[in-house]
């Protein structure tokens, strides 16, 4: 087999092999089983919960897990801007970086805390490394086990019982930091270590080349972020160059190592879902749902970049690596497209090879992936979208065939299918209205004023744009897509930084990460509450491979009908153009 | 609301420590134990120089193995890509250039011998590699301007050339180590 496919064929198969022990382990730590981690953590655990005065029996509602959820992220968005705004001063800072302006700390505390990532700055000179510690890497761990632990709240709701008492939040919150994100985590940063990724607290360095130049080499303690960066599917890099920078990821087998901790725990959480609550083979027909998206997408992905830039092919010299801009030499053109997929499939967002300059079917797959959003997801977000897609389709099933809508034993009833909708729908909407502005100002080449400056100090809007045409629609489009799906890659030619784009993106990740919490957290909570009705004959049965492709279609319904319009300016206008 | 407040304040405190002392505390007592001490790869040369492995540099003498252009001129105190667009004029027209350039520099060379790495930036913008088609590609020149045997230099490529892991990934060529080792044939 070509060895460049064989590699993302083994990255895959090894992700399964190792999703499917930790689900059985993940349950077991949400439904308070002994396991083995019970010997070197539970002793600390309830140390730390004594300190900080909560009762892990308390039992909540879905109301009040929700409160404690909220509370928690509001002190935690208040730390982050504390430290980026004051960065400059606080300790840790060799490079003697500056504190970031108002708008940008915006930006970075709230895509750092919703699990984006989107990253207006560039890490060698935007952040301290007591920024990058204290405030970006913690985000890191708590929003990746806020989502986690929500998706505890709603594994919880989905027995076959009739309750209100969804569990201690802060018990599935702190055992998602220490018992699944922590022991990965050391685990992927040691591998790291040993394959050359920096881990010291000193400052640049001063390299004289061996052709003669003066370059500077950017360090810091990269080992430990890059972990959670992956673990968490948060995707902020380290580096301005993300996971392309060959510190951040210097292998092939780093490369490996990163992939498999990003997709690992999205895939965990469903098989999770099958062992907790016991519906196995419902999980396995989510996962086989998910995967089927995942392979439509990333097929023709590496195809097109194995392929080539046909304009580059009209000069006259050869691809034997595919279309090599803004990728890496030792990842090559299959693992760079297999990335690119999962990354935005997933809500990691990381990148170890420029999107912007991806073929255009490529940079349509990945926006998919985004706008879709639930092809395996986020970690624990990413099921409660499929979730919300799930009530859908039990709706429209239960209709077609004349029965009333039940999922687990429970009745579907217009409450839920009103909270469903807004969910479903909103994320569209805020994608859509988004890049209509941007385009609309891009269009006109609005005077943007205080909004917007370019590198030469004017003021147009069309000079956030790094490249012309459709393209240039395709960067826009891009980022709200991405702000909306809390991914945090991005067509990294658009001019970002600036107030517009800071502030604009800064109230969608808000939106976009709290309603599709609440919305699938407050449903289960209802549906918990309701009585349970045995299986009987006249029940729609969701654990088969038809309820399944009811999923997949309502999926490729809602993203087709909300999408295409948009798809059509971007990159398949931009496809038509160059072939 | 109020209820939550003071339990969720200590808990973000405990993490904080937790997560963002203990835990990089820890990864750094290990890289202590590791061959490069998190320092990242480094190459000590005798001269007192020390180079960064991993880290591309900028090679634009003839008489140095070129390595892929680069959107931040390998200056590693930033990295990122061009972002160019594949159907974007500006850039294809500087592709073009790089191709005369290329020619120019390397006479008698097949334009279809040229591999698209050697004319397209990386995406950090550091990529330390080069594909074995674009050393082989330059072996003409190298030998020409170090008077050295052709054969004798594409026997150096090959031998640098880093194989695929366990059969998976590309091939790939480390620039530095081979512009080392080609100043250490002139050295003996």
């Amino acid at each position: 087999m070509n060895p460049q496919i064989l590699g993302v064929v083994v990255m895959f198969v090894a992700t399964l092999l190792l999703a499917v022990p930790l689900g059985k382990y993940i349950a077991k730590v949400y439904s308070g089983q002994k396991v083995w981690t019970d010997l070197v953590f539970g002793r600390a655990e309830r140390l730390l919960f004594k300190t900080s005065r909560i009762d892990t029996t308390r039992e909540m509602t879905w109301k009040q897990s929700l409160t404690a959820l909220l509370t928690l992220n509001v002190i935690w968005f208040l730390w982050a801007m504390f430290c980026l705004l004051n960065q400059a001063w606080l300790p840790m800072n060799p490079d003697h970086n500056p504190g970031m302006t108002p708008d940008l700390a915006w930006n970075t505390a709230i895509s750092f805390l919703v699990n984006c990532n989107l990253q207006d700055y560039s890490g060698e000179t935007g952040v301290s490394y007591f920024s990058q510690v204290f405030a970006l890497m913690f985000l890191q761990f708590v929003s990746a086990a806020t989502g986690l632990a929500a998706a505890a709240v709603v594994f919880n709701a989905l027995k076959d019982r009739t309750t209100t008492q969804l569990g201690n939040f802060y018990n599935y919150f702190l055992k998602s930091c220490t018992r699944i994100l922590l022991p990965l985590c050391l685990l992927i940063a040691t591998i790291h270590l040993f394959e050359g990724t920096p881990m010291t607290f000193k400052g640049m360095d001063t390299v004289t080349s061996l052709q003669g130049d003066t370059m500077h080499v950017s360090r810091g303690p990269v080992a430990a972020f890059v972990a959670i960066k992956h673990v968490g599917t948060n995707g902020g890099g380290f580096f301005g160059a993300n996971s392309a920078h060959p510190f951040e990821n210097p292998t092939y087998l780093s490369n490996i190592v990163q992939m498999i901790a990003q997709i690992l725990l999205p895939f965990a959480m469903v098989f999770a879902f099958g062992f907790y609550a016991n519906k196995k083979r419902l999980a396995w027909v989510f996962w086989g749902v998910m995967t089927t998206g995942f392979l439509i997408l990333v097929v023709p992905t590496i195809i097109a970049e194995v392929h080539g830039n046909p304009y580059i092919a009209q000069m006259g010299i050869a691809q034997p690596g595919g279309n090599m801009e803004g990728k890496e030499i030792r990842f090559g053109a299959v693992a760079s497209a297999f990335w690119s997929i999962a990354t935005t499939v997933i809500s990691t967002g990381s990148v170890n090879a420029m999107h912007d300059s991806f073929m255009p079917v490529s940079g349509m797959n990945m926006l998919l992936g985004m706008m879709i959003n639930s092809f395996y997801g986020g970690v624990g977000v990413g099921f409660l979208n499929f979730f919300i897609y799930v009530i859908l389709a039990v709706f429209i099933g239960g209709l077609m065939v004349g029965r009333t809508p039940e999922f687990g034993g429970k009745k579907i009833e217009a409450k839920e299918m009103k909270i469903a909708m807004i969910i479903a729908l909103f994320h569209p909407f805020l994608i859509l209205a988004g890049t209509a502005v941007a385009s609309y100002l891009a269009a006109h080449d609005a005077n943007m004023g205080w909004w917007f400056a370019d590198a030469a100090g004017k003021h147009n809007a069309s000079g956030w744009l790094n490249n012309p045409s459709h393209h240039g629609f395709s960067e826009m489009l891009y980022q709200y897509t991405s702000s909306s799906a809390n991914n945090g890659s991005g067509f990294e030619g658009l001019t970002d930084n600036n107030p517009f784009w800071n502030i604009s993106t800064g109230i969608v990740l808000l939106f976009s990460r709290f309603l599709p919490i609440i919305g699938p957290v407050a449903i289960a909570g209802l549906i918990a509450q309701k009585k349970f009705i045995p299986t009987s004959s006249g029940t729609l049965k969701t654990d088969t491979g038809t309820f399944g492709l009811l999923v997949f279609a309502v999926k490729i319904i809602i993203a087709a009908l909300a999408f295409f319009p948009a798809l059509a300016l971007g990159p398949i206008a931009e496809w038509m153009k160059m072939h | 609301m109020k209820k939550e407040i003071i339990p969720s304040i200590l808990l973000s405190f405990i993490c904080i420590i937790l997560l963002s002392g203990i835990y990089p505390a820890i990864v750094w007592g290990i890289a202590q134990i590791t061959p490069n001490k998190g320092e990242g790869i480094v190459i000590k040369e005798k001269g007192g120089r020390h180079f960064y492995e991993n880290i591309g540099q900028n090679f634009s003498d003839d008489k140095y193995f070129w390595s892929r252009p680069s959107a931040v001129n390998y200056n590693a105190a930033g990295s990122g890509g061009s972002n160019k667009g594949p159907d974007n004029p500006e850039y294809l027209l500087l592709v073009q250039a790089r191709i005369d350039s290329f020619m120019t520099h390397n006479p008698g060379v097949n334009r279809k011998d040229i591999p698209s790495d050697m004319v397209t930036a990386s995406g950090s913008g550091l990529d330390p590699h080069i594909s074995v088609e674009g050393a082989m590609v330059q072996v003409k020149r190298i030998a020409k301007v170090r008077s050295l045997d052709e054969n004798r230099v594409s026997e150096l490529v090959r031998a640098h050339i880093d194989a695929p892991m366990y059969g998976m990934g590309p091939k790939r060529i480390n620039v530095l180590t081979l512009n080392l080792a080609l100043d250490n044939i002139i050295a003996h």
